[in-house]
C-alpha cells in the first residue's frame, strides 16, 4: 500500500522554538487513515484535501510543535484498517489518529484504541453509538452523528413544509437506518406520518424497482443515500417521470457528488451541519481556499477532515503542545470550543460529540453550478435533539425496524 | 395490475442490461474455456472511456463504438500476450484475469478519480413514456430493444455465418478444427475482441442507468456469473434466458420480498447448481 510521509513546514520551526523550546525539537506524529483505493476512494481523496488545507493553514505547526502526518490507506476495509492502525501506532509511533472514513472501520479499531489509549479524532464515521450508548473515552468526532442533522429535517418537513405523508427510501445499512429513524421520529412527533419505508441494498444496481413502488399518495419522498447512490437515484427518479418533491439526507446531495449532478437535483431540500453555500466569513474563506486548490466545492469529507485537524489544533493549544499526559489531552479534545469555523460555532458535549448548527438546505443553480442554499438554520443542535441525553439513551439505538411504518 | 406491468418492464430492462454484459462473457468462455474475471472491469473501463468521449464532445452513439473499440483492443492485447501463454492452465488464467481486474480498477480510480459519475443519456431518449397512468423511462425501453437486437445479431453470427461455423467447430473439437485448416489463433483473438467489445460498449450503454463509479466492476461481475451459471456456461441462448429470468427475479423479488434483496439473485443459482449443474441450456463437458 502506498505510504507517504508529509513533512510540512521546515522553516517556520525556528520561529516557534522561542515559544516552547523543549517540545519544538520533537515533532508530533499524527497517523491519518484515509482510503485511496476501492469504492470509497472519492471520500478518502476529499479527506486528504481537507486535512492538507488545514495543515497548510497552520504551516505544519500547532501550539509550537511541528506536526508530522503519516498517511495510511485502509482501502475502506475494516480488517485492513485495524492492521494500519496498529502499524501507525506501533511502528510509526503515531500519538494521535485522525480517521478512519467509514463507521465499520471505526468499530473495527474500537477495542484497539481502548487498549493502547490512543486518542482518535473521527473526520467522518457517523455511527450513533460511538458517542452514545457505547462511548469510547479515546474517541471524539468532528462531524455530526447520522441522525443529528435529520431530526431538524423531520420537524421542518412537518411544520414548515406541511407534509403529512412521506415515503422513505434509504440505503440498507446502519447509516441509512439511523438517518431514516431520526427523521421519522421528529416528523411523526410533529403530526406527519411515514407511510412507507423502502430499504435498497447499498450496492443496488439500479433503483427502478424501488421508485416504481413508491406510494403515489405521499406528499414527498425522503431519500437517504450515501456515496454515489444519490446521483443514481435522483437521475432515475426523474427518468421515471416522478414529480413528488424529494427531501434528501445530508449525503444524498453532498457537495462532493452534487458537482456531478444535473437539473434533476434542483429543488431537493436536505439538512446538514454544513453547506458550502453558508454565508459566514469563516466559511467563505474556507470555500475560497478549497476552490482555489482543488477547483471544487468542499463537502462532507473535506470539511470533516479539515475540522478534525482544527480540533487537534484547538486541543493542542489548550495543553500547550504537551500530550505526554494522554488523559489531559483527551480532556482538552472534549473541551474543544471553536467560535468560528466553516460549520459555525462548535463545542463538544460530554460524550465527545459536537453540538452543531444544522442548516436546512435547498439545491439551487447559481453561476452555472449547483449549490445547497441555506434556507433555515437550527442553532446548536445536539446529537440528542431536544430529548436530552437521559431520555434519548433510554431507548435503543436507531435501527431498521425502529417504529415501523404503519 | 399496474404493479405487474411496471415491475415486469423493470425486470425486462434489467435483464437486457445483464444480457449485454453476460453475452460477451459467455462467448469467450464457450470457445476458449477462459473464465474471464476481468469482464466486470472491462465493462467499467468501457463506461469510463465512453464517458470521457462524451465529455470531449463526441456523440453518444459514437461513444458506444469508442468504448467497445477501446476494450476490444485491450482485450486482444491481453489475450495475445498474457492469456495465450497460460494456455491449458485454467487456474492460472482465472488468477491472471482477476489480477488484471484489480489493476484496471485502480487505474480507473487514478485516471477518473473516485467520484461517481453519471453518463449523460442522449437527449432524444430522456424522459418517460406514458400510457394512461403508467410511466416508464424511454431509455430503458431502448435498452430492451438493443438487447433483443443484439441477441438476434449474435444468433445470426453464430448460427448462420461462416465465422460462426468456425467458432462452433472450435467449441466442439478444437484440435479437429485446427486440422481442418481453421486459423484458431486468429479466431481466438476475434472472439476475445468481440466479447470484450460487448463488455465495453455495454458499459457505455448502461452508464445512464447505472452511472460509473469505482466498484461498478465488482458489482457487475457476480451478476454476469449468476446469469451464465443459471443459463449454462457458453450457451448464448442460456445467457439470454438466464438474463431475463434474473431480471424478473430481481424486480419482482425485490418488490415482493424486500428483506431478501441481498440474496434473491443468488438463490436460483444455488438451486440450479444443485439440481442441474450444467445450467438450463448447458451441455455436459466433453
Amino acid at each position: 500500500m502506498v505510504r507517504t510521509r508529509i513533512f510540512l513546514s521546515t522553516t517556520i520551526l525556528a520561529a516557534c522554538t522561542a515559544l516552547t523550546p523543549l517540545q519544538a525539537a520533537e515533532s508530533l506524529k499524527v497517523g491519518f487513515m484515509t482510503v485511496r483505493s476501492g469504492a470509497l476512494a472519492a471520500g478518502g481523496r476529499q479527506m486528504e484535501e481537507g486535512l492538507k488545507l488545514c495543515m497548510d493553514e497552520h504551516r505544519g505547526v500547532m501550539a509550537g510543535r511541528k506536526i508530522e502526518i503519516i498517511t495510511a490507506d485502509t482501502a475502506g476495509q475494516p480488517a485492513v484498517t485495524k492492521t494500519k492502525a496498529q502499524e501507525l501506532v506501533e511502528r510509526d509511533g503515531a500519538q494521535v489518529l485522525i480517521g478512519p472514513l467509514a463507521a465499520f472501520e471505526a468499530l473495527a479499531i474500537d477495542d484497539y484504541i481502548r487498549q493502547t489509549k490512543t486518542p482518535v479524532i473521527s473526520p467522518s464515521a457517523a455511527a450513533e453509538d460511538l458517542t452514545q450508548r457505547k462511548p469510547n473515552p479515546w474517541f471524539v468526532r468532528a462531524v455530526g452523528t447520522s441522525a443529528q442533522a435529520h431530526h431538524p429535517l423531520g420537524e421542518y418537513a412537518a411544520k414548515d413544509l406541511h407534509y403529512k405523508k412521506i415515503a422513505i427510501i434509504a440505503d440498507d445499512f446502519a447509516f441509512g437506518h439511523e438517518i431514516a429513524a431520526g427523521f421519522q421520529r421528529t416528523f411523526e412527533q410533529n403530526g406527519g406520518k411515514v407511510v412507507q419505508k423502502l430499504w435498497s441494498p447499498l450496492n443496488a444496481a439500479e433503483y427502478g424497482t424501488y421508485i416504481t413502488q413508491i406510494d403515489p399518495s405521499v406528499d414527498a419522498v425522503f431519500a437517504a443515500f450515501a456515496g454515489g447512490n444519490g446521483i443514481k437515484f435522483l437521475g432515475e427518479y426523474k427518468n421515471y417521470g416522478m414529480q413528488k418533491p424529494v427531501l434528501g439526507a445530508m449525503t444524498t446531495v453532498d457537495e462532493g457528488i452534487l458537482k456531478r449532478m444535473g437539473d434533476e437535483a434542483v429543488g431537493v431540500i436536505s439538512s446538514g451541519w454544513y453547506s458550502a453555500a453558508t454565508d459566514t466569513p469563516a466559511n467563505k474563506k474556507f470555500v475560497e481556499a478549497v476552490r482555489k486548490a482543488y477547483s471544487a466545492d468542499p463537502g462532507y469529507y473535506t470539511v470533516g477532515a479539515y475540522m478534525a485537524c482544527q480540533f487537534l489544533n484547538n486541543a493542542l493549544e489548550q495543553v500547550k503542545g504537551d500530550i505526554s499526559d494522554k488523559a489531559a489531552f483527551m480532556k482538552a479534545l472534549r473541551n474543544v470550543n471553536i467560535s468560528q469555523s466553516p460549520y459555525g460555532p462548535v463545542k463538544l458535549d460530554t460524550y465527545g460529540q459536537p453540538i452543531l448548527d444544522v442548516a436546512i438546505r435547498k439545491v439551487e443553480k447559481k453561476d452555472g453550478r449547483l449549490q445547497n442554499t441555506v434556507i433555515k438554520t437550527y442553532p446548536a443542535v445536539s446529537q440528542f435533539w431536544t430529548y436530552g441525553p437521559d431520555e434519548f439513551l433510554k431507548s435503543p439505538v436507531y435501527s431498521r425496524d425502529w417504529t415501523p411504518a404503519k | 395490475m399496474n404493479f405487474w406491468i411496471i415491475q415486469g418492464l423493470n425486470g425486462l430492462a434489467f435483464g437486457s442490461l445483464l444480457f449485454i454484459l453476460a453475452s460477451g462473457f459467455s462467448l469467450i468462455f464457450g470457445l476458449m474455456r477462459i473464465v474471464n474475471l476481468s469482464h466486470g472491469a472491462y465493462f467499467m473501463l468501457g463506461a469510463y472511456v465512453g464517458l470521457s468521449a462524451i465529455e470531449a464532445g463526441v456523440n453518444f452513439w459514437i461513444a458506444i463504438l469508442i468504448g467497445g473499440g477501446a476494450i476490444c483492443i485491450l482485450g486482444t492485447v491481453i489475450e495475445r500476450f498474457i492469456l495465450r501463454r497460460l494456455n491449458g492452465q485454467p487456474l492460472a488464467q482465472v488468477l491472471v484475469t482477476l489480477g488484471i481486474a484489480f489493476i484496471i480498477a485502480d487505474t480507473c480510480v487514478w485516471i477518473w478519480t473516485g467520484d461517481p459519475r453519471p453518463v449523460p443519456m442522449p437527449r432524444e431518449l430522456t424522459g418517460a413514456f406514458r400510457v394512461s397512468n403508467l410511466a416508464f423511462p424511454i431509455y430503458r425501453l431502448f435498452v430492451i430493444g438493443v438487447a433483443f437486437a443484439l441477441a438476434a445479431a449474435l444468433w445470426f453470427l453464430l448460427e448462420r455465418s461462416r465465422l460462426g461455423a468456425m467458432i462452433r467447430a472450435g467449441v466442439d473439437d478444437l484440435p479437429m478444427a485446427r486440422a481442418m485448416g481453421i486459423r484458431t489463433s486468429l479466431l481466438f483473438s476475434a472472439v476475445f475482441c468481440l466479447g470484450s467489445a460487448l463488455a465495453g460498449a455495454g458499459g457505455v450503454l448502461a452508464g445512464p442507468i447505472l452511472s460509473v463509479y469505482p466498484g461498478l466492476d465488482s458489482d457487475m461481475l457476480p451478476l454476469a456469473l449468476v446469469v451464465v451459471i443459471l443459463g449454462g456456461v457458453g450457451s448464448l441462448l442460456g445467457a439470454f434466458v438466464g438474463s431475463l429470468i434474473i431480471g424478473f427475479i430481481y424486480s419482482y423479488g425485490q418488490a415482493l420480498f424486500p428483506d431478501l434483496a441481498y440474496v434473491i439473485l443468488f438463490l436460483p443459482m444455488v438451486l440450479v447448481l444443485t439440481l442441474r449443474p450444467t445450467g438450463l441450456f448447458g451441455r455436459q463437458a466433453i
